[in-house]
C-alpha cells in the first residue's frame, strides 16, 4: 500500500482550492425497503440550475467553487409513521441532528420526535463532500425540506385517491391528512401501510416560507440530549466490537523524520502483541492500550531528522517564500489602486500576523476498523466520511464500495477533523492482525500530528480622502487563506490578493478558516485609520459602509453595548469590529481591562449581533454564537502553537492555554431573525470579529496598537 | 503485575485484574465498560474524566486503580435513579448546557461534587470550582446557569 504518514499534505481550506468529488448514489432503492420496511421513499436530486448556483463563483468571494455537482437527500416514511431522513453531513456539536429533524418535521407536518436523522454513513446516506463551510443549513436543510414537501404531497394524493376527492381540498397536519369538508382523516402510518413506493423529484418544489414555519424556528432542545447527560451516547472512543484489540502508533521524534532502523525482536517475544512496520509507519496491537504501548517501548528504532524552521523565523519565511502565481481566483482588483494610494489625503500602511493555533477538540481523533471478507468498516469522528472512505480505498487498493465509514455524533471538530489519519492507522493494523482494532489518539498526538489553523502575514496599504472616505485598499494575505479576505466597505480602488506559501506545519481548515485573520487585519486597520482621522470607530465604519445587513448588525451591537457613550477609564477600553462571510453578518463589541500591575488583560464584556437569514433553531444558534465568541477569545488573547525543529513545544492543555471559566466574560448575543432571507450557516462567522474587537479595545485602553494574534500571550508586558 | 482489585462502582462490586498503578479511567472504560467517563487529556488538565470517589470529585486519569479500591466510586452512569435524572443532570438538560457534550459527564460530576460541599455556591464559587474542566465549545455561561439551577432544585427537594 502507499502509506501517507510522512506526506505533509497541503490542506489550507481545501474546499476552497481543491476539487472534491463526484456524485455517488450508493444505496439502491430496493435496499431502502429491505432496511427500513415498507412505506414511502422520496429521493431528491438537485437540478443542474441549483448545482450551478452552488458552484458558481460568488460575486463577493473566491470560494464555493468546488462543491459537488449534485446535492441530494432522501427520506423514508414507514408503516408505523416514523420518518427517517438521510444526510451525509455529520453532527459534531453544531446541532444539525436537531436542526435538520426540525426542518423535516416542519415541512412534513409531523412532531419532531417522530423524525430520525441518519447522518454521515457512507453506506446509507447521500454523498456529501463534508461538514464544513457552514453549508448544512444553507444547502442540505432546503433539500430535506423539498423531499419532505414531496412526501407530504404523495401522502395527500394517496388520501385523496382513497376518498375519491381532489387533493387540493385536503390538509396535511399532525402526521395525518384531513378532509375539512367531512372531518375524516387518515394517519400517515395508515397511508404508508403496505406500500413500497418510491419517487425521485427534481428538488425545486415549493416549500413552506419561513414566516409560516411552525416546528422550525422554535428553540427545540437537542433531540438526543438525554443521552449526553447520562453518559449513554457512544462517541468513537466509547465503542467496541467483538474481539476488538487496542492500538498505539509510534510517532517520530519530529516532523518529516524518516525511519532508518527498526528492531522488533523484543516485542515479538511478547505474547498477544503484534508490531507492524510499513515504511515509516510503526504501530502495535494488543489486548490493552497499555500492552500496545509497552510493545512500542520495547521496539528499537532510530530516525533521521532534519532541521526545520521555528516560530521566530516564521513571518519572514512566509513573506520570502510566497509562490508566484497568475491564478485569478487568488487576486481581485478594481480601479486604480496604486494611483489612489499615492494621491489621497491620508495614507496608512501596516502589517498583521497570526500564529498557528490548534483546534483542540475535546474528543481526540479516534477510529475503530474492522475487516470482514476483504471489506472494511471504520467508525471514526471525521467531518468528511466520504473522503475518508476514498482515502481508505486508495490506500488499501480496494473498491470504494468495499469501504464503509460511519461517523458517530462526535466530540467536536471546529474544522479540525477533515483528514483520515486515525482511520488509516487503525485499518492498517486491523488488516495485519485480522481483528477489529481501536485507536484513540492521546492529547499529545492530537496537538502534534493533526493539523493547525495556518499562520499568516497580512500586509495592508490604505488611503483615505479628506472626506473620511476610503480611497484605496490594498490587502495581501500570505499563507493563512482567503476566507473573509474581501472588504465589505465601499472603496472604488481595491486589490485583494492571497499568496500561497509552502507549508511550514501541516495546516488546514479551522472554524471560520482565515476569516479571523483577515477580519483581524482589516478591522484593526479600520480602527487605526479612524483613530488617525480622529473619527469614532463606529462613525468611520458607517461612513464607508452601504451594505444594509452589515449596518444592521453593527447598529444592533453598538446600541446593546452602549456605544459610544462611554468614557475610557484608566486601564479600561472599548472596541468594536464587524464583518460578513458565508452569507451571514456579525458585529462584536468588547470591553476589556488591562491590569498593569498584574499584567492581566481581562475581557469583561462581549456583545455580538449576528444575522444569518431565517433562524431555524434560536436555542442551537445561541449556543453556536456564544461558543464562537468564547472560542474566539482564546485565539485573540493567548492561543499559539510554539515549535522548533519539527517539534511542537506545547502539546498539552497545561502549556497550550484555552479559554476556561475564569476567562469567560459577561456575554450578550443578539440574534437578528430575517424571515425574508434564506437561512445561512452559523458555525463560523460569529467567531470572526471577536479578535479585532478585543484588540481595538486594548488600543482604546492603552494607546498601544497590537498587530499580532495572539494579542497578549504573556499578559500585558511593561514598556 | 496484575492483581485482583476489588472496586465498588455505582453500588456494584467488581473484581478486576489490573496493574494497581493503572489509572482508574482505563479500568472503568475498558474493563468495566462504563464509557460515560471520558478521556480528554490523561494529564488531569481537562476534567472530562471526573468521577466521585467517596463523594469527592477526582480526575480518574490521575488516580491509580489501587487508590480507588474499597471506596465507593460514582460515575455519570450512577447518577440516574429509577429513570429519574439527578438534579444536576436535569439542570444541564433544561439549560441545553452542552454542544458536542464530550465534556458534559465531567462537568456534571464536578458540579455534583461542588454542590455536595457547597449547596449554595455563589457565581464565583462555580467559576472557581469548574476552572479545571474544559469546555471547548464555549458553553460556559449555560453550564454556570445549570449549576445554579441545580442548586435551587436540590434545595427545594431538601425542603
Amino acid at each position: 500500500m502507499s502509506w501517507p504518514t510522512k506526506q505533509l499534505v497541503a490542506e489550507p481550506e481545501r474546499y476552497e482550492f481543491r476539487a472534491s468529488s463526484v456524485h455517488h448514489f450508493d444505496l439502491a432503492r430496493r435496499d431502502f425497503f429491505k432496511m427500513l420496511g415498507a412505506g414511502i421513499v422520496v429521493f431528491a436530486t438537485a437540478k443542474e440550475s441549483l448545482a450551478m448556483q452552488e458552484t458558481a463563483p460568488s460575486p463577493r468571494g473566491f470560494h464555493n467553487e468546488e462543491l459537488p455537482k449534485e446535492i441530494s437527500a432522501w427520506l423514508h416514511i414507514g408503516e408505523d409513521g416514523d420518518v427517517t431522513a438521510f444526510t451525509g453531513k455529520v453532527e459534531v456539536g453544531q446541532n444539525i441532528r436537531t436542526e435538520l429533524a426540525q426542518t423535516v418535521a416542519d415541512e412534513l407536518r409531523v412532531p419532531v420526535e417522530s423524525v430520525r436523522m441518519v447522518t454521515g454513513d457512507t453506506a446509507l446516506t447521500p454523498f456529501d463532500a463534508g461538514t464544513f463551510g457552514s453549508r448544512t443549513t444553507a444547502t442540505i436543510a432546503p433539500q430535506l425540506r423539498r423531499v419532505s414537501a414531496a412526501a407530504r404531497a404523495l401522502l395527500v394524493d394517496a388520501a385523496a385517491k382513497s376518498w375519491n376527492v381532489t387533493s387540493d381540498t385536503l390538509v396535511a397536519g399532525g402526521a395525518k391528512v384531513t378532509d375539512p369538508s367531512s372531518g375524516r382523516s387518515l394517519r400517515y402510518a395508515e397511508l404508508a401501510r403496505g406500500k413500497t413506493f418510491s419517487q425521485t423529484i427534481p428538488a425545486d418544489d415549493s416549500v413552506t416560507p419561513a414566516a409560516q414555519w411552525t416546528v422550525a424556528g422554535q428553540p427545540i432542545p437537542k433531540v438526543n440530549a438525554r443521552d449526553f447527560v447520562t453518559g449513554r451516547h457512544q462517541y468513537t472512543p466509547d465503542m467496541r466490537r467483538p474481539g476488538m484489540l487496542h492500538a498505539k502508533v509510534m510517532r517520530p521524534p519530529s516532523f518529516n523524520a524518516t525511519l532508518i532502523s527498526f528492531d522488533d525482536r523484543a516485542a515479538k517475544a511478547t505474547k498477544d502483541v503484534l508490531v507492524v512496520r510499513d515504511g515509516d509507519f510503526v504501530g502495535a496491537v494488543a489486548p490493552t492500550v497499555d500492552a500496545a504501548q509497552k510493545a512500542l517501548a520495547a521496539t528499537r528504532v532510530s530516525w533521521k531528522e532534519s532541521p526545520q524552521i521555528a516560530n521566530a523565523e516564521l513571518f519572514t519565511y512566509l513573506k520570502q517564500n510566497a509562490v508566484p502565481h497568475s491564478d485569478p481566483r487568488f487576486r481581485r482588483e478594481k480601479g486604480s489602486v496604486d494611483e489612489a494610494l499615492l494621491s489621497a489625503a491620508h495614507r496608512l500602511d501596516a502589517s498583521y500576523t497570526v500564529e498557528y493555533i490548534a483546534h483542540a477538540p475535546l474528543e481526540p481523533r479516534a477510529a475503530i476498523a474492522e475487516w470482514v471478507d476483504g471489506k472494511l468498516t471504520v467508525w471514526t469522528g471525521t467531518q468528511r466520511p466520504f473522503a475518508v472512505r476514498d482515502d481508505l480505498a486508495d490506500a488499501f487498493h480496494i473498491a470504494e464500495s468495499s469501504v464503509r465509514v460511519i461517523v458517530p455524533d462526535t466530540g467536536s471538530a471546529y474544522g479540525g477533523k477533515h483528514t483520515s489519519d486515525p482511520a488509516m492507522e487503525a485499518a492498517r493494523l486491523a488488516r495485519a492482525v485480522g481483528k477489529p482494532v481501536k485507536l484513540v489518539w492521546t492529547r499529545e498526538e492530537e496537538f502534534t500530528w493533526a493539523y493547525f489553523r495556518p499562520a499568516g502575514l497580512i500586509e495592508v496599504k490604505s488611503a483615505v480622502g479628506a472626506d473620511g472616505k476610503l480611497a484605496a485598499w490594498d490587502f495581501h494575505n500570505y499563507h493563512s487563506g482567503m476566507s473573509g479576505i474581501e472588504t465589505p466597505y465601499d472603496v472604488a480602488n481595491q486589490r485583494t490578493e492571497f499568496h500561497q506559501v509552502p507549508l511550514v506545519l501541516r495546516s488546514g481548515s479551522y472554524r471560520g478558516l482565515a476569516g479571523t485573520a483577515n477580519h483581524f487585519a482589516r478591522e484593526t486597520h479600520m480602527d487605526a485609520i479612524g483613530h488617525s482621522l480622529q473619527l469614532d470607530p463606529y462613525d468611520f465604519r458607517l461612513k464607508n459602509l452601504s451594505d444594509p445587513r452589515l449596518r444592521a448588525v453593527l447598529d444592533s451591537a453598538a446600541k446593546a453595548f452602549g456605544w459610544p457613550g462611554m468614557k475610557t477609564k484608566e486601564g479600561r477600553g472599548f472596541g468594536l469590529a464587524c464583518g460578513m462571510e458565508k452569507g451571514s453578518y456579525v458585529a462584536t463589541c468588547a470591553e476589556i481591562i488591562v491590569e498593569r500591575d498584574s499584567g492581566n488583560v481581562r475581557v469583561v464584556r462581549l456583545v455580538e449581533a449576528f444575522e444569518c437569514g431565517a433562524i431555524v433553531n434560536p436555542d442551537g444558534l445561541r449556543n453556536q454564537v456564544v461558543g464562537a465568541m468564547i472560542q474566539g477569545l482564546g485565539g485573540a488573547l493567548f492561543e499559539a502553537i510554539t515549535f522548533l525543529n519539527g517539534r511542537i513545544q506545547n502539546p498539552h492543555f497545561a502549556t497550550y492555554r484555552l479559554p476556561r471559566f475564569r476567562d469567560v466574560p459577561e456575554i450578550k448575543a443578539l440574534l437578528l431573525d430575517r424571515k425574508d432571507i434564506p437561512s445561512a450557516g452559523a458555525g463560523e462567522t460569529p467567531i470572526m470579529a471577536v479578535a479585532p474587537a478585543i484588540g481595538n479595545a486594548i488600543f482604546d485602553a492603552t494607546g498601544v496598537r497590537l498587530n499580532g494574534l495572539p494579542l497578549v500571550p504573556r499578559g500585558w508586558q511593561r514598556g | 503485575m496484575a492483581n485482583l482489585i476489588q472496586l465498588e462502582v455505582n453500588g456494584k462490586k467488581y473484581s478486576v485484574h489490573s496493574d494497581p498503578e493503572t489509572p482508574l479511567l482505563g479500568v472503568l472504560r475498558d474493563e468495566i465498560g462504563l464509557t460515560g467517563t471520558k478521556y480528554g487529556c490523561g494529564e488531569g488538565q481537562c476534567g472530562a474524566c471526573t468521577v466521585l470517589i467517596a463523594g469527592a470529585p477526582r480526575r480518574s486519569c490521575q488516580v491509580p486503580v489501587r487508590a480507588a479500591a474499597a471506596k465507593p466510586v460514582t460515575t455519570i452512569e450512577g447518577l440516574e435513579k429509577n429513570g429519574k435524572l439527578h438534579p444536576v443532570q436535569q439542570a444541564f438538560l433544561d439549560a441545553g448546557a452542552f454542544q458536542c457534550a464530550y465534556c458534559t459527564s465531567g462537568m456534571i460530576m464536578s458540579s455534583v461534587g461542588l454542590l455536595q460541599t457547597n449547596p449554595h455556591p455563589a457565581l464565583a464559587d462555580i467559576v472557581q470550582f469548574l476552572q479545571g474542566n474544559l469546555c471547548r465549545c464555549g458553553t460556559h455561561p449555560r453550564i454556570i446557569e445549570a449549576v445554579g439551577q441545580a442548586a435551587k432544585m436540590m434545595q427545594e427537594h431538601a425542603l
